[in-house]
């Protein structure tokens, strides 16, 4: 499905592109223009929810506004039915300009079941509309999350726009030609809303026709029910007087740079980063992993790729996954490892052992809630300092963290860089919620990629006293301070390497205090200078007195509170980190520019203790720890107060 | 330089093999000129304890090394922690001296990724029974192509002698000095319960038997487990006597070959027999009305349940009855073949990967200036 924006003329004749149906307009329905809206899903775990929400969304992408979302699931696969803990949810933002975050407040809650309209409630604004299943809001229902009376009699929802629907029944009516059960035609009711929905926002709909057909290709009865299923949701928003209102939302075309763009994940990008790292690299992919939330999808994702000789591993457990990546490593493979917090921990031996080893390999960590199991499908940034300093004796090793969904892609090739040129682990920091969360990318050309081809060892590289030509493992390049990789079946490079600590030069085992000492600190000094660019502050006036400083998943909330301020006639200047170790050479002179410097994080103020220290500078932390990214209005406040003093 | 890495990441080498592939060690290339032990020999001093039954292994495997034929640089050692682990430092071959009870793991990951290579474990009890007893299991369960020689002194050597998860019950040592109260893991019956394909134990002392292993493991396809009964004269001296003093050793140790029936004792006057009752082994004295039901050895029999029965025949506390050579020795899928061949198979299929069609995918948007 390839649609074209081009240009915003255009646009404004063909809100629907595709030759897709759209809303009719006749009837007396007012077709109302909107610049952005923010839509939240939300039901029990086995609703349908986080589909729902994906499909609404690639209709949204191919239609081409910008967009971003936020999936919002339990750890639980089926939590206990109609309770508040098994409510999952799917919000997206999307709009004719370029946005930031998942958005705030939902202009609109679509509610499933009594415990999914509780649950949310509270995040959503007065005015806002409200669609609700009333089939589900049975007594007992209501009784199970606590309310005593009906919300939608009693006058608790009073200033909401509501619009009750009986989508389960609906959806069984629209389905009784089909010979199923009242409870397997009520599975369809995610797809009628999807529909319903979908008319309202003239969303395009072959993609989700085609989609359907296509998972459930071997079910082509459940297909046809869910396809009957979405078009009832549509025809019943065209035809029933409730909803008298559609809108349209202009695609974004002003926002976006030339290019062909598709919508994803981060997991996704991050998987796509590192098969194009193998290419560009020129060496074989190879992943050890242990299954766990939420970096999982890297692994499927990637094991479906052999045909690009991406070998994946499902290993017994998480030492063995970085175990098995450290030995392909060894033999020349990029070698990778996924995982979160809790698996970054059982692994920490096998990063001091890469540390020693000097070779190349990446830790994908995708941040969730901690400490131990902690919130495994909640987001945080509270693995800073482990990745940092979680290992014994001193061990240095590169951190690179993406900002936005689609940046994975581009913050895996620049680890796999880091990696293959200086012969390192180098963790990769991702999140929970850059992990769910997608939204556009501009498809790079394949041409444009960097070119990470390494040099292996080929043949001695040291002359003895004597005048014989050795291999020595631990001979470095004096510019970068990495040591030779010479793999298995390079003829007369046999050597032996190990986590005992090594002589200078030979690699032989040493025990010499001066050596140790030597190599503690040409380690760290390997890792101090790694060529890392210099960070960029928007600073659009130079006077701002305040700097609000970031690193990963929080580029989006604090992009968009400084735009906000912005917007309101204040000075602020941003810098957001994708380097956190080493630091950008330039940070100790731009933080001493700024009077007032602002560090929000999702931790208790992990990067803010790491710049006091290193920079002596008054930092202000602002730390929010709940599994969920800052909301753009809340930072904002925060950033206020800061320039008020 | 790109030849190496066009060599390595295709698979192929300068010097492939071409006699048909009947082995896998027929994927890694053959040395150029004859070698001689010396070849294998590093230049790094050997710093066992002197005695220590490490070093008489170490001169087997370097001494069995030239009889395989193959490019020294097409050969890993990779090892865990503790004495025996310090083994690759002591081979002129590419080596890994990795961290407590990972080896498994690390040469899984590299035997996986590089067929052309020849991967070696060389690990204890304690790295590999109880650190590494997850990774070990795994890796028999995989059937990766991997020899592992698992030095089994019944003690922790290098930490200055703590029982070992194969210490007889009741061990007084430093941690137990009221003895030891777990009950040990025998090593070959823990590995045919853990889907091994090549299970066998011999000891460092007879070179011989411990070469004549060495080749059977070196000529398997998948992991060979080859426990090695070694002394650790230091903290747990003679613990194998029992099977190395010439007279004792004619009552306790059982020498394994396949299709020979199984006797031993003076002029093999003792034999092994199924109890028809439970289906069990025992030792009986040879007789002329028994002798057809002494058991013939089949290492090669789909199932492990008669290897398993030999494991269990050997006492505990007097080794008595301990079958020594190869109990198993079967054909089963070899994990990197598999991982391999699913990734020719997904060429063939799908076609070799574009990147620009991957990047691309199925629904995309075009913004025109």
């Amino acid at each position: 499905m390839t649609s074209q924006v081009s240009s915003h003329a255009e646009q404004a004749d063909s809100a629907v592109v595709g030759g897709q149906r759209k809303p009719s307009g006749d009837g007396g329905k007012e077709v109302r223009r909107l610049d952005r809206v923010i839509i939240r899903f939300a039901g029990d775990s086995g609703d349908g929810m986080q589909l729902t929400g994906d499909r609404f969304t690639s209709e949204t992408a191919s239609f081409g506004n910008d967009l971003s979302t936020l999936p919002n699931f339990p750890a639980e696969i089926r939590a206990p039915a109609g309770t508040l803990p098994g409510v999952s949810s799917f919000q997206l933002h999307f709009a004719d300009h370029d946005i930031l975050t998942p958005g705030d407040a939902p202009n609109v809650l679509v509610a499933m079941n009594p415990a999914a309209l509780k649950a949310n409630i509270a995040d959503v604004p007065r005015g806002a509309e409200i669609i609700v299943n009333t089939d589900e809001f049975t007594k007992r229902a209501m009784q199970k999350v606590g309310y005593a009376s009906s919300p939608l009699e009693d006058g608790s929802l009073d200033g909401f726009h509501v619009h009750p629907v009986p989508l389960t029944t609906l959806t069984v009516e629209a389905l009784k030609e089909f010979e199923l059960s009242r409870k397997d035609a009520g599975r369809s009711k995610n797809m009628f809303a999807l529909g319903l929905l979908s008319w309202m926002y003239h969303r395009p709909t072959e993609g989700t026709e085609s989609f359907l057909k296509s998972k459930f290709a071997k079910k082509p009865d459940i297909a046809a029910a869910n396809i009957t299923a979405f078009r009832a949701g549509w025809n019943f928003g065209e035809t029933t007087e409730d909803f008298a209102v559609s809108y349209e939302v202009a695609p974004a075309a002003q926002a976006f740079p030339t290019g062909t763009y598709r919508n994803i994940s981060g997991n996704l990008a991050l998987s796509y980063g590192l098969v194009a790292a193998s290419r560009q690299a020129d060496l074989p992919l190879y992943l050890g992993s242990y299954p766990i939330t939420p970096a999982s999808d890297i692994l499927h994702e990637l094991s479906k790729h052999k045909n690009f000789g991406v070998r994946t591993f499902q290993a017994e457990d998480e030492i063995a996954g970085i175990g098995a990546a450290l030995g392909a490593a060894f033999g020349g493979s990029l070698a990778v490892t996924t995982t979160s917090g809790p698996g970054v921990a059982l692994k920490s031996e096998t990063i001091g052992l890469a540390v020693s080893l000097e070779l190349p390999l990446l830790v994908v960590d995708i941040q969730r809630g901690g400490p131990s199991t902690g919130l495994p499908t909640k987001t945080e940034q509270a693995d800073l300092l482990q990745a940092m300093y979680g290992r014994n004796g001193e061990a240095p090793v590169p951190i690179v963290a993406p900002r936005t969904p689609a940046d994975c892609f581009d913050a895996a090739l620049e680890a796999a860089r880091i990696a293959l040129t200086y012969r390192t682990p180098v963790f990769l920091l991702s999140d929970g919620y850059l992990a769910n969360g997608s939204e556009p990318w501009r498809i790079p050309e394949v041409d444009e990629l960097p070119d990470l081809r390494p040099q292996f060892a080929h043949g001695p590289n040291h002359t003895l006293d004597d005048g014989t030509e050795v291999f020595w493992p631990y001979k470095r390049d004096p510019r970068t301070l990495a040591r030779p990789w010479a793999v298995p079946g390079t003829p007369g490079l046999e050597h032996r390497i190990g986590g005992i600590e090594k002589q200078d030069g030979t690699g032989n085992i040493s025990y010499d205090p001066a050596n140790h000492d030597l190599m503690v600190r040409t380690r760290q000094a390997k890792v101090d200078g790694i060529d890392v660019p210099d960070l960029e502050v928007d600073d659009e006036s130079g006077a701002a007195e305040l700097l609000v400083l970031g690193w990963g998943s929080t580029y989006g909330p604090i992009t968009a509170a400084v735009r906000r301020l912005r917007n309101a006639g204040q000075q602020v200047a941003q810098a957001h980190l994708r380097h956190l170790n080493p630091l950008p050479g330039n940070l100790g002179e731009v933080l001493k520019r700024y009077p007032h410097v602002v560090v929000p994080e999702m931790n208790l103020g992990q990067l803010a203790t790491l710049i006091r220290a290193k920079y002596l500078v008054d930092a202000r932390s602002y730390t929010q720890v709940n599994g969920m990214p800052f909301k753009a209005e809340q930072l904002a406040t925060v950033l206020k107060e800061a320039l008020d003093g | 330089m790109a030849d190496t890495t066009t060599t390595h990441s295709s698979g192929q080498t300068r010097r492939e093999a071409q006699t048909p592939a009947r082995t896998l060690l027929s994927l890694v290339p053959k040395a150029e000129a004859k070698q001689s032990m010396k070849d294998f020999k590093s230049d790094q001093e050997v710093r066992w304890c002197p005695g220590c039954g490490d070093y008489a292994i170490l001169a087997a495997v370097q001494g069995f090394m030239p009889e395989l034929g193959l490019a020294r640089e097409n050969i890993v050692f990779v090892s865990g922690i503790g004495c025996s682990s310090r083994f690759p430092y002591y081979m002129n071959t590419y080596g890994m001296h990795s961290i407590h009870g990972r080896a498994p793991a690390i040469a899984t990951g590299l035997a996986s990724s590089r067929r052309d290579l020849s991967v070696w474990v060389v690990t204890g009890d304690g790295d590999a029974l109880s650190i590494g007893g997850n990774h070990l299991i795994h890796a028999l369960r995989r059937n990766v192509n991997l020899k592992i020689l698992l030095f089994n002194n019944r003690i922790y050597g290098l930490t200055k002698g703590q029982y070992s998860p194969t210490s007889e019950v009741g061990k007084v040592t430093k941690s137990t000095p009221m003895g030891s109260l777990d009950a040990p893991f025998n090593p070959v019956s823990l590995a045919l319960g853990a889907e091994a394909s090549f299970v066998a134990r011999t000891v460092d002392s007879d070179r011989k038997h411990l070469t004549d292993v060495l080749r059977q493991a070196a000529a398997h396809d998948g992991t060979a487990l080859v426990e090695i009964y070694q002394n650790c004269n230091i903290f747990n001296d003679g613990a194998f006597e029992a099977l190395k003093d010439k007279q004792q050793a004619e009552e306790a140790v059982i020498r394994l070959e396949h299709g020979q029936p199984i006797t031993f004792g003076v002029d093999q006057a003792k034999g092994v027999v199924r109890d028809p009752a439970t289906g069990d082994l025992r030792v009986v004295d040879v007789t002329d009305a028994n002798r057809a039901q002494i058991l013939v050895h089949d290492a090669r029999s789909a199932s492990p349940t008669t290897a398993f029965a030999l494991s269990r025949l050997a006492d505990p506390d007097t080794l008595h009855h301990t079958p020594i050579g190869v109990f198993r020795s079967a054909e089963r899928p070899v994990y990197d073949t598999q991982m391999a061949d699913q990734l020719d198979t997904a060429t063939e299929q799908n076609g070799k990967g574009d990147l620009g069609a991957l990047l691309t995918g199925n629904d995309t948007w075009t913004v025109v200036g």
